[in-house]
């Protein structure tokens, strides 16, 4: 066989492989999600099918696939049905571009499907697509509740991904290049990112709450307040798709939080001191950092109430926008005014500053510092007239 | 990967269609509006929604462009200092202006 046809082979092997491989953790991010939750809660979560509830994500798929499949008579069909294999499809393809390991390390064959040199752009690109699965989605659902969730969400995913795009600039000017490889191998040499750009990363994951509809920015789905929004009209499969593509982009989103900020597949260099080559175990440092920020996701999920839609949009356009211009600004400063020490003391200094005025001018704690304190004991129970007139 | 992506959502979908039940009734197709018969026609009859959706998606457009614009720049910043610097900061500060507007405009309030 000519080299090529094998290369192709190997190629699409790796797809199927990541494909399956995102699907399988997809149906047990969503036990292990319950279960967290349930924990959180002082409640044990699903623990009846198989052991440990382990079957539960089975017993789940099976049932979504024998479900009876309802589009309602007002749905456009086409685009309805097409809706969540495009959620899906660009879910599963943004995964493929992020490196696993070094060159080689998969059994001698590169762990990743493709390698672009501008891969973050494409990813940015391929992650911005999953908005059109869900607003036509909405739009295709022919009923009210669609057509706002789907609205609300298009406009919420286009305004953070403002910010997520400005946030990662900083980064961009240090490194030099958007490939994965230079950004990991850059950290290798100089240390982790998120001691460069920590208002980066903060401005960075917050986004990517907003860009995969999780709380406290899950307005999409509102479900007290619009039933299911663009999931409303959705069952059986096409649901399971939609669901499907939110986990597969959280696990993307945690993935590319780790490649960026947190070393991607290398692990700590201080630890090589303990035991040689520690840091340059395949797969099992990224594994460990993408399973640390899925547990971030779910710990957020059972902590944080949901936004009111203007709040969210305030907050996108009004904080993480200019604070996200201000810390690109900055770095460029400091990039082109400093070297050596100063400059790595002044990015750790910036980063520090940004994150202190973020959360200092977020409303939460606006509110927390206006509202008047009242102790319980301080609250006259007792009224100060009598009821009953006078 | 693409490809894969998408054969594996239609496989899903196909697979579903063929093993499911399809036992549709009127009511079963109605869509949801809390048990209600729906109010007005379906898809693209008509229905109006805040301009502010609209105003959103102008402003993405024109700061998605600018975000465009500093990606070669960020790549190429350390080879082009400090006279990169100058430029992009003019460009910032003429966005700001921009931004200054919307801002005093009222665009970004969501009554």
């Amino acid at each position: 066989m000519p080299d090529w046809i094998i290369q192709l082979l190997i190629t699409l092997l790796k797809g199927v492989g990541v494909a399956l491989g995102l699907l399988t953790t997809f149906a047990y991010m969503t036990l292990i999600e319950r279960r967290l939750l349930a924990r959180m809660q002082i409640r044990l979560g699903p623990n009846r099918v198989g052991p440990m509830g382990l079957l539960q994500p089975l017993a789940d798929a099976i049932k979504s696939i024998f479900k009876e499949d309802l589009t309602v008579t007002l749905a456009d069909k086409l685009v309805y049905t097409l809706a969540p294999i495009i959620a899906i499809g660009c879910a599963l393809t943004a995964f493929g571009g992020l490196p696993a390991g070094p060159a080689g390390s998969l059994f001698g064959a590169d762990p990743w499907v493709y390698n672009l040199d501008a891969g973050l752009l494409a990813l940015l690109a391929i992650t911005s697509m999953g908005v059109y699965g869900i607003f036509l989605g909405g739009w295709a659902s022919g009923s009210k509740y669609p057509i706002l969730g789907g609205l609300r969400s298009s406009a919420q995913m286009i305004s953070y991904e403002l910010g997520m795009g400005l946030s990662v600039l900083g980064l961009l000017m240090l490194v030099g290049s958007t490939s994965f490889h230079a950004i990991t191998n850059w950290q290798a040499n100089s240390g982790w990112m998120i001691m460069f750009q920590l208002t980066a990363f903060v401005l960075f994951l917050i986004s990517s709450f907003a860009e995969t509809n999780r709380t406290p920015f899950d307005l999409p789905e509102a479900e007290q307040e619009i039933v299911a929004g663009y999931l409303t009209e959705y069952s059986a499969i096409k649901w399971a798709l939609f669901q499907m593509a939110e986990y597969v982009n959280m696990i993307t989103a945690s993935t590319v939080m780790a490649t960026l900020f947190f070393g991607g597949y290398r692990g700590p260099a201080f630890l090589e001191g303990l035991i040689p080559g520690i840091a340059s175990w395949p797969f099992i440092w990224l594994f460990a950092k993408i399973a640390a920020f899925l547990f971030l996701f779910i710990w957020v999920r059972a902590t944080l109430p949901r936004l009111r839609y203007d709040q969210l949009m305030r907050f996108g356009w009004k904080l993480l926008l200019p604070v996200a211009l201000a810390n690109t600004v900055l770095t460029a400063a400091i990039i082109a005014f400093s070297t050596g020490r100063v400059r790595v003391l002044l990015l750790v200094l910036l980063g520090v500053t940004g994150v202190a005025l973020l959360i200092a001018f977020s409303d939460r704690m606006r509110v927390l510092w206006t509202a008047p304190t009242v102790r319980r004991e301080d609250v006259n129970l007792t009224p100060a007239r009598p009821a009953g007139g006078d | 990967m693409l490809l894969i992506a998408l054969g594996i959502g239609v496989l899903a979908v196909v697979v579903s269609a063929i093993l499911g039940p399809k036992k549709a009734s009127r009511a079963k197709l109605m869509a949801y509006e809390s048990g209600n018969d729906p109010e007005g026609g379906g898809v693209g009859t008509g229905q109006r929604f805040p301009v502010h959706f609209y105003l959103v998606a102008m402003l993405f457009i024109v700061f998605d462009i600018e975000t465009a614009f500093f990606y070669p720049l960020a790549v190429a910043y350390q080879k082009l200092i400090p006279f990169a610097f100058f430029e992009a900061l003019t460009f910032v500060l003429l966005l700001l202006v921009g931004y200054y507007y919307i801002l005093r405009k009222g665009v970004l309030e969501w009554a």
